[in-house]
């Protein structure tokens, strides 16, 4: 199971370092990451993998949720299925 | 496999287009429940909604969680309450809807349906008190909503329904005038209901489905708005089929949210309602893709077409995306819940024959208009007449549902706030049709061949 990461917002210093942080503390491993500056933004794309998670998924949304309230960006942690269903046939 | 641009392009539908999932509806049969005595059967029918949908509200938020996509509404539908209420003829019925209030408080959802009576060829045991309690029955619940299917392509039109839902939504409102009116906004008369319906006020579960499953509602008119806004100059067939590939990503992800549901909740998958379901919100109007399409502003000629477009499209590229479409299943087009239907309204370009115009190529019907306080009850089951022909003829779904804006006229506004929004008091024609509508009796079914 993969869920997917989107931080987007303003580039500051150590983001990949307290996203990625919170992804060892629940047991989730990462294994992709894109960055790029898309429609005027700064956008960072985070694969990881949540079939060994510690906790509950519903935690892991929440504790990001919460950073990106912290840092001033938009952080959206979503299930893979949801790209996967919508964008392919 | 996943790229960058699909997954900002959701996130955007999400975030900014008010992509949403209107509804999860439980469908739940109480033919079990039926007793004699009618706090036995209220007491089976609470403890039954209970046992079934316990766990549909944590199961919702946990989706939201999730996939990252709110879940507006959960809500449940039931069997229609005047088959519970025939076993029972000399029970108060309005014991159903009190239960039926305990059991959404206790499961905690938004709405149930179900408060029903199917009458399109003639009243049976349960249906003429169930109808006659339905405005009791609004008055002292909140969240429970009522429908009455008064005439189908297959049996013709029930002209003494007719008659006599006019009284019963003039009394609805009548009996809420304190506020604003609400009872009539729970309130829909039906020419050929569906009976797996997710979207309120006309959920019911019908006889035909299982013992309890899932639906779906999508909605969506923000996205099918943002997509045309980026191609200004294109073709209408171009235009269509712009539309068909946003109405199959919306759908796919109500497919998704609803097998889901259904595996957590341990319940069958029953279908997912493809709909462009609006509401008051800023960027969420079925009018505003209309106006998208090329139109000063909705309800000016050219509307219909549009619409008719529209509604071909979204179906076209939702079936695609779902193996069980079902419901309603099109655009919806309820002026209180639409800010651009609204400002159609005040402006005084979209008139009550527009809309009924429009209600034969879309979705439902003549949907939250509120009209003049003082009208006759027969100008009401008229306009009833009128729509359930459409969709008689047709051969689809239509329904009605009017506010009588209790002690306002036309200019003056009624406002309902939340997902209902508010409307303006729309004209209605004068004359009188009381002579027709106390002729009662039925109108035939109509022919189904030589079709001009």
């Amino acid at each position: 199971m993969r869920a997917v990461v989107t931080v987007i917002g303003k580039d500051t210093v150590g983001i990949l370092h307290k996203v990625s942080g919170i992804c060892a503390e629940y047991n989730v491993n990462v294994i992709e990451v894109t960055q790029s500056v898309l429609q005027d933004m700064f956008a960072m794309i985070m694969l990881v993998d949540i079939s060994a998670i510690k906790g509950d998924f519903s935690e892991l949304v929440d504790r990001m949720t919460a950073l990106g309230t912290e840092l001033g960006l938009s952080i959206h942690t979503m299930h893979e299925d949801i790209f996967n269903s919508m964008h392919s046939v | 496999m996943l790229n960058v641009y699909n997954i900002l392009e959701t996130i955007r539908m999400i975030q900014d287009e008010c992509l949403d999932i209107r509804t999860i509806t439980m469908g739940i049969s109480l033919l079990d429940c039926i007793d004699t005595d009618i706090d036995k059967a209220c007491e089976k029918v609470y403890n039954k909604i209970v046992t079934k949908a316990g766990n549909l509200v944590p199961v919702g938020q946990q989706i939201e969680k999730e996939y990252g996509i709110p879940i507006v509404n959960k809500r449940i539908s039931v069997t229609p309450i005047a088959m519970l209420a025939a076993a029972c003829p000399d029970g108060d019925t309005v014991k159903f809807a009190k239960a039926l209030q305990r059991a959404a408080d206790t499961c905690g959802v938004n709405f149930i349906g179900g408060y029903s009576a199917l009458v399109h060829k003639g009243f049976s045991a349960g249906d003429m008190a169930l109808i006659k309690s339905i405005p009791e029955a609004l008055d002292v619940t909140q969240n429970i909503c009522s429908s009455v299917n008064i005439g189908s392509t297959k049996s013709g039109i029930n002209m003494d329904a007719v008659k006599l839902m006019g009284q019963i939504v003039k009394e609805a409102a009548e009996k809420t005038a304190d506020r604003d009116c609400i009872g009539p906004a729970k309130l829909v008369v039906f020419c050929n209901a569906v009976e797996d319906n997710p979207f309120m006020a006309g959920a019911f579960h019908g006889v035909g489905e299982p013992d309890c499953e899932i639906h779906v509602g999508v909605s969506g008119p923000g996205v099918v708005r943002a997509a045309l806004t980026k191609y200004p100059d294109a073709s209408i067939n171009e235009i269509a089929d712009i539309i068909k590939k946003t109405a199959f990503k919306i759908t796919r992800m109500g497919q998704l949210v609803g097998a889901r549901a259904s595996e957590l909740l341990g319940v069958p998958f029953g279908i997912v309602d493809l709909s462009l379901a609006p509401t008051p919100a800023v960027g969420d109007s079925v009018a505003h893709i209309l106006e998208e399409m090329g139109l000063e502003m909705c309800g000016t000629h050219g509307t219909t077409a549009c619409l008719a477009m529209l509604n071909d499209a979204v179906k076209k590229g939702g079936v695609m995306a779902s193996s069980t479409v079902g419901g309603l299943s099109g655009a919806f087009i309820p002026v209180s819940e639409d800010a651009g239907m609204i400002d159609a309204a005040v402006a005084g370009v979209l008139s009550l024959e527009k809309l009924e115009a429009m209600t034969a190529v879309c979705s439902v019907g003549l949907d939250m208009i509120v009209v003049p306080g003082d009208i006759a009850p027969e100008t009401i089951s008229a306009i009833i007449a009128d729509e359930a022909a459409i969709g008689m003829v047709n051969s689809k779904t239509t329904a009605v549902r009017l506010i009588p804006a209790i002690g306002k006229k036309e200019g003056d506004t009624l406002e309902f706030g939340g997902l209902l929004g508010s409307g303006p008091v729309m004209p209605i024609r004068e004359k009188s049709p009381a002579k027709f509508i106390n002729r009662g009796g039925r109108i035939p079914a109509p022919m189904q061949s030589l079709k001009n």
